[in-house]
């Protein structure tokens, strides 16, 4: 039997200042019990300030494929990093 | 335009997507090509995780499930034995503790659904399950709670077992299973202290008081030593779920903890283990213990406790009797959805 429902991601602020963080999924007929739902199963100890809930099949991931090079350019540019450059002696800090 | 996906209540699809596993089902698939599954054995060998839309065999994947599920269902289905006592709890501050807990239960099941779910299965589909008995819950929940007393011995005996079993599970192998496990017990341990805080409180008050606490640890403690699951010569899948990363600790590593831990608070509770044989080994700093009456566990698992069809009969129940929330919650989705985008409904 199928649940006559949706499957939603949450997803929770735990304090302002920070950003929205998965917590985790729950079925729910539509947007308003989802929040609801959401309320109760993952801030039941004062874990949030802000809630988002977003239909599962809404989100699309990358392939965790590691054959798949989607992650290659990120690796293979050493110069984006500050430890690449070095610094003269004399130059404390930058 | 609305289209297929966004109904509620319709073709399979809907409950999938790309943060999930394939949706497979619950049945057995072809292995995944070998490379794949060397970087599974890769992931393993580094101690990394394994995540829902990583390959892995399908062994792992129904192991999963299985263990999952019957934790959650054991989540939900332990919600009764100390709901029976929310009526009649001793005061307006146990009453309402009591109700947090219960609530934190089911809030367990379904962050355990959900990590299940990952796994391609869907909730309905193991509650199914769980309902034609083909698939199981802890047998703990299989005795019943006959005092207030019960209520303190499930929260420090039960509970503590459970911890001790849980905590390693928060490495376990499988991301969504160790991150639910991660939250389930930090909320546990409230769960425990609440237990041995009303043990503590009827073993320090009258004299009838104390000997209902005693008498309720009497009853719960073999059981909860059960939890562990047959001893390490007696438990064929061990083995293999060690290999995966799923399980750390042996069933009687995880035992012997649990009796180290808890035999001196017992004394702090001031009240007895019933077990003429339990002491402590200096030379081993463990505590030896008498020997665990493994045909009632048999007996239990295979369904003939004293609870088993009453816990099964009220979970069927309670589903059946909220059928039609869950209908009346899908149509008036529905129904705001076709509002919503009228041209959709022409």
């Amino acid at each position: 039997m199928s649940e006559p429902s949706r499957l939603w991601e949450v997803f929770v602020r735990g304090r302002r200042g920070m950003s929205h963080v998965h917590a985790g999924s729950l079925h729910a007929a539509d947007a308003e019990m989802a929040l609801r739902n959401a309320r109760d199963v993952y801030t039941r100890r004062g874990e949030g300030v802000s809630i988002w809930v977003v239909p599962s099949s809404e989100i699309s991931a990358s392939t965790p494929d590691e054959k798949d090079p989607f992650f290659g350019p990120s690796v293979d540019k050493v110069y984006r990093h500050p430890t690449f450059y070095t610094l003269p002696e004399e130059v404390r800090q930058m | 335009m609305v289209d297929g996906e966004r109904l509620p209540g319709n073709a399979p699809g809907a409950t999938r997507s790309a943060e999930r596993g394939s949706g497979r089902g619950p049945g057995l698939d072809p292995e995944p090509d070998p490379d794949l599954l060397a970087q599974f054995e890769a992931l393993l060998a580094a101690d990394d995780r394994i995540e829902p839309r990583d390959a892995m065999p399908e062994a792992y994947r129904k192991t999963l499930i299985r263990q999952i599920a019957q934790h959650a269902h054991s989540e939900i289905i332990g919600m009764q034995p100390e709901g029976n006592w929310i009526t009649r709890a001793p005061s307006l501050k146990r009453k309402a503790i009591l109700m947090a807990k219960v609530q934190d239960e089911a809030g367990h099941g379904l962050y355990l659904y959900g990590a299940a779910e990952t796994l391609g299965v869907d909730r309905g589909e193991l509650l199914d399950l769980l309902h034609a008995r083909k698939q199981k819950y802890s047998s703990i929940f299989n005795y019943p709670t006959i005092s207030w007393a019960d209520v303190g011995a499930i929260g420090w005996l039960v509970d503590g077992a459970a911890i001790t079993n849980q905590v390693p599970l928060c490495r376990c192998s499988y991301g969504p299973y160790a991150r639910a496990m991660i939250r389930i017990c930090k909320e546990e341990s409230f769960h425990q202290r609440q237990g041995f805080d009303i043990l503590l409180t009827l073993s320090n008050g009258t004299p009838e008081q104390h000997e209902m606490a005693q008498e309720s640890v009497n009853r719960w403690w073999w059981p909860s030593l059960m939890m562990f699951g047959p001893p390490d010569d007696k438990s064929p899948n061990s083995a293999q779920s060690m290999a995966w990363g799923i399980k750390r600790f042996s069933n009687d590593e995880l035992r012997q903890k649990f009796v180290d831990m808890t035999v001196p608070q017992a004394a702090v509770l001031g009240l007895t283990l019933p077990d003429p044989q339990l002491r402590l080994n200096e030379a081993t700093g463990h505590y030896e213990y008498g020997n665990i009456d493994w045909s009632e566990f048999e007996l239990v698992v295979k369904g003939y406790g004293p609870c088993n069809e009453q816990r099964l009969a009220h979970r069927i129940r309670a589903h059946e009797e909220g059928a039609w929330v869950r209908e009346a919650a899908a149509a008036y989705a529905a129904k705001r959805a076709s509002r919503e985008t009228p041209e959709a409904v022409a």
